[in-house]
Parts: structure tokens; sequence; C-alpha cells
């Protein structure tokens, strides 16, 4: 089954987050398809670089990261909600006149396009929030 | 059709207008704060009880016990599931969150 995955709440915020990592965890465990995950809203803030969460504290940036490398996730975030909000990558930034960021490794930036081709490709689209 | 139920129904009403819109044949998956609505002894028991008898509700497991609460806690006739259970839910049917 081919999955696509909405984020739509930022990190320790309430769970939304956490379950949407779980969730995805275990059905790529199972050998489903996830075809994206796209973080919006406030869901933008899981993209963040520099998150210092305490050391006995989950890290929720990291771990889509490292989930990201393990299964070659494609991992997007919007780039409108993204750019209200401080968060650019290198091109952004640049192109914005920035001297700073932010987005972590294995998150790219792009357009709300990209949420709804996963809600045409993806069987399923799941929807995590606030 | 999977619903899911991620508040506490005495935060939001999101579970009760979802058990309205419910068919026979769906199902109601309560995750995050949302398995506050599947406890034994509060004045939403009657309801879960009687919306049992239509449909399915599930209750995800590892946010019942990250709240301090067991499985017996949960009204008789909840199904646990865990996180896979919740994929083979999600599988099994399309899905409506109700955020």
């Amino acid at each position: 089954m081919k999955f696509g995955i909405l984020v739509n709440e930022g990190p320790y915020q309430h769970q939304a987050s956490d379950s949407a990592y779980q969730f995805t965890k275990a059905a790529l465990e199972k050998g489903h398809e996830i075809f994206r995950v796209f973080f919006y809203h406030d869901g933008v803030y899981n993209a963040s670089r520099l998150l210092v969460p305490p050391q006995d504290d989950r890290h929720i940036a990291n771990r889509w990261s490292a989930l990201s490398k393990e299964y070659k996730l494609d991992l997007v975030v919007c780039i409108a909600a993204a750019q209200r909000r401080g968060m650019l990558d290198e091109n952004e930034a640049k192109r914005q006149g920035k001297d700073a960021h932010n987005i972590a490794e294995g998150f790219h930036i792009s357009g709300l396009g990209q949420l709804i081709e996963a809600g045409i490709q993806s069987e399923r689209l799941v929807v995590f929030g606030d | 059709m999977l619903h899911t139920v991620n508040k506490s129904p005495f935060q939001t009403n999101s579970l009760e207008t979802c058990l309205r819109f419910a068919r026979a044949s769906h199902s109601v998956l309560l995750f995050e704060d949302g398995i506050y609505g599947a406890l034994k002894g509060t004045r939403l028991e009657s309801l879960i009880t009687d919306s049992l008898k239509s449909y399915s509700i599930y209750v995800l497991v590892p946010d019942v016990e990250a709240r301090g609460m067991r499985i017996g806690d949960v009204i008789d006739g909840v199904k646990p599931v865990d996180y896979a259970g919740f994929v083979d839910l999600a599988a099994e049917n399309t899905v409506q969150a109700w955020l």
C-alpha cells in the first residue's frame, strides 16, 4: 500500500509529529511504501537543523533525517509556510539575501503541488495535526 | 472508513461529532489525547458502549500507557492496537482525521 503523510504541527508541541513518525516507521517496517511526507503549517519546524533538545529527549528532526536516509524517504517542506516562519534552505537564503539557512539533512523545500501530488499518487493520505 | 480522533473529548467535541457521522461498517481509532474517550468511568462511557454495537472502536496502547493508564482502564470491547495495528487499519480503510 502506498501512503502519503501530512504533518501539520510543530515538534514538541502536542504529539502529531511523534505519531506521524511512529506511523511512518511502522508502515515502512511492514513493507508499505511512503510516497512522501509533507510538512505544512507549523509542521515545517520539524525540519529545523538547529533543534537542540536535551540529551535524554528524542531529537525529532534528526529522527526524520535518519528515517529518510534509511528508507530514501521524500521529506518535503511547504515553501510558503517555511518562508513565513524563517525556515530557509541554502538556495532560498541566498535568493532572499539572508545570512543563514536551517533545513536539516534529508528534507527539501518545495511547493504545495507536492502535497496535491501525494494525495493523488498515494492510496491513503494520513493526516497528523493539532 | 477509519476515523481517527486525537483530542480528548473533554477538550473538544471531535469524538462526539465523529461518532455522530460514523456509519455501521466504519472503525474509529482513538490515539494521542483521544484515548481519554476510551476510559472507563467517564460521562462518555455510555456513548462509547452504545457506539460499540454499531462499529469497531480501537485505542492505541502506547498512547494509553504514555498517559499512565493500562489497557484494563479501557472500556470492554474497545480493541487495543499498536502502531503496526494502526497501519493495518489505515491500509484496510480510507482515513478521515478528525483534527
